[in-house]
């Protein structure tokens, strides 16, 4: 009983680091109605960045995020005005055609950069801290990287529903030309929105990184997570994405339990099951 | 003042618009006539920049605007109430204003002054858009553009689909919004409406200034002929 109520805790934090992988999905596919099969290989990209970052300066990862974040925002910036905007809106094979192959180019960087090894991020003793809690022991950083999320979650939540970026976003995701003729130059502001997600995508990256080792060819795996997060929640609802995220998260760690390495296929199982019962998704677009 | 100078608009291959004139002058009301497909909207699109065109093609007090985008237009004061509206469902009635208010300009029309003026709207502005009837959606539409303060408006269709009420009060807000100074660009396809609410028309058929003239004295039989181009 305690060893399952363990493993749901444990799959509830894991499941809100996938979350936080799936955000950035859901926002670009909610917004420019595109879907980045890049996704997973940025944030391969970001641990690398992170990585460099950590051995440059001598510092922690945590601390390295205060010039990971700025730069992967960036690059998203520069990614998506020279090239993510020459296919937004041109149907839904081009934007996968181009992010596919940018994910085998970043793919191919990586691995020509960085070599083929696996790498991980060390952030000291923090990695192994715990405490207890009624006799279940909780993970000081899994603790951490779901505060984290739940935080993002709900900051982007409130900007979408109540201030002007998110009123420039559901503008921009209904009717971008119309979206225009309020002002709203739609281009520059997909810009600003990948720039968001890969900033997101860098803090994701680092939590990632300290407790599971990654390599140039990660990529696939990581947007696979992402994308059961994004689908299962129900296209284009934030906390629809945390719900997905969690379910795969906790579906994991339960699956690990009846035998290591059976883990990701509990959560492709589950959300395959969870897909023929709700194709729309767990929940519906209701939320904006 | 604002012109067009014999502008040629494409879209992709396809011509709509051959070598077209057009101009109007602060405070001035301007109706546009013309059957379906001649390029009424091509040509207001054209001048706020959604339709491309070559520099000179554009002209705002004397200086070369064409080839800019729609925000920069809105930015000198011009904006568009697209035909069919073009509410964003996803907001609310407020937040469609609100969007507007804050990327355009400052100016006479501010939100409380709308709600002021239309108390119905105060009443539904926390609805979504898509949940009002075409009137409303119509006098919303208009308000969107109008909290930008332009100083050219242009209404494509305002009066279309909806019942003879709602027209009355549509046509209340734009001559509330004329008080004000603002230069209007009237589409319409109700000729005599368009003729009464206007100084001047243009008569557009297949891309091309087909009559134009001062309102008052268009003759009908002439504005017939160019209007169907029979
Ligand atoms: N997006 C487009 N792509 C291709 N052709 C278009 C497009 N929009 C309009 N056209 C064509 O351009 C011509 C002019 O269209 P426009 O919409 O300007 O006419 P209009 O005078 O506004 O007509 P209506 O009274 O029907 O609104 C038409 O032949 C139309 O088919
Ligand atoms: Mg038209």
């Amino acid at each position: 009983m305690l060893i399952a109520l363990e493993t749901l805790i444990g799959g509830l934090m894991l499941g809100a680091l996938y979350a936080l992988f799936g955000l950035g999905l859901s926002l670009s596919l909610g917004v420019m109605r595109m879907i980045n099969i890049a996704h997973g290989d940025l944030i391969v990209l970001g641990a690398y960045l992170c990585s460099v970052v950590m051995q440059m300066f001598g510092i922690g990862p945590f601390l390295s995020l205060m010039l990971v974040v700025p730069l992967m925002f960036v690059i998203g910036m520069l990614l998506q005005s020279l090239l993510l905007n020459r296919v937004v809106g041109q149907g839904t094979l081009s934007p996968l055609l181009l992010t596919f192959g940018l994910s085998i180019v970043l793919q191919n960087f990586l691995q020509e950069t960085f070599s083929a090894d696996t790498r991980s991020l060390q952030a000291g003793d923090i990695a192994l801290r715990g405490f207890d809690l009624g006799g279940v022991s909780i993970g000081l950083l899994p603790l951490l990287s779901t505060v984290v999320s739940v935080i993002i979650f709900a900051g982007t939540s409130w900007l979408i529903n109540g201030s002007h970026l998110g009123r420039q976003a559901r503008a921009v995701a209904d009717d971008p030309a119309t979206a225009r003729l309020v002002g709203v130059d739609d281009r520059n502001f997909y810009a600003l929105i990948t720039g968001f997600i890969l900033a997101v995508i860098a803090m994701a990256a680092v939590l990632y990184g300290i407790r599971t080792p990654f390599a140039p060819t990660s990529g696939p795996e990581r947007l696979l997570y992402s994308f059961e997060a994004v689908v299962l929640g129900g296209l284009g609802n934030i906390w629809g994405t945390f719900i997905g995220g969690v379910v795969i998260g906790v579906a994991q760690l339960f699956g690990a339990k009846i035998s290591s390495g059976l883990g990701p296929f509990f959560g492709h199982l589950v959300f395959l099951v969870a897909l023929l019962a709700r194709p729309e998704g767990l929940f519906r677009r209701i939320q904006r | 003042m604002l012109s067009i100078e014999s502008v040629d608009a494409y879209y992709g291959l396809f011509q709509a618009l051959f070598g077209l004139s057009f101009s109007i002058s602060p405070g001035e009301t301007v109706a546009l006539i013309g059957s379906n497909g001649a390029g009424k909207s091509t040509l207001l699109k054209t001048i706020v920049g959604a339709v491309r065109v070559r520099r000179d093609g554009v002209r705002l007090d004397g200086r070369d605007v064409g080839g800019d985008t729609e925000p920069q237009q809105l930015a000198r004061g011009i904006a568009l109430v697209p035909e069919g509206r073009r509410l964003f469902g996803s907001l609310t009635v407020l937040e469609n204003l609100q969007l507007a208010a804050r990327n355009g300009r400052a100016g006479p029309w501010t939100i409380p002054r709308l709600m002021q003026e239309f108390p119905v709207m105060k009443e539904f502005q926390h609805r979504p858009s898509t949940a009002l009837s075409g009137g409303q959606q119509q006098l919303v539409a208009i308000s969107r553009a109008l909290v930008c303060n332009p100083n050219y408006l242009l209404c494509d269709e305002i009066s279309l689909g909806l019942s003879p009420l709602a027209v009355n009060d549509v046509y209340g807000l734009l001559s509330r919004a004329r008080g004000d100074g603002l230069a209007v660009v009237l589409v319409e396809q109700n000729v005599t409406r368009a003729l009464a609410e206007s100084g001047r028309f243009y008569c557009i058929q297949k891309g091309r200034v087909a009559l134009s003239g001062k309102s008052a004295d268009a003759d009908h039989a002439a504005v017939a002929q160019a209007y169907f181009g029979m």
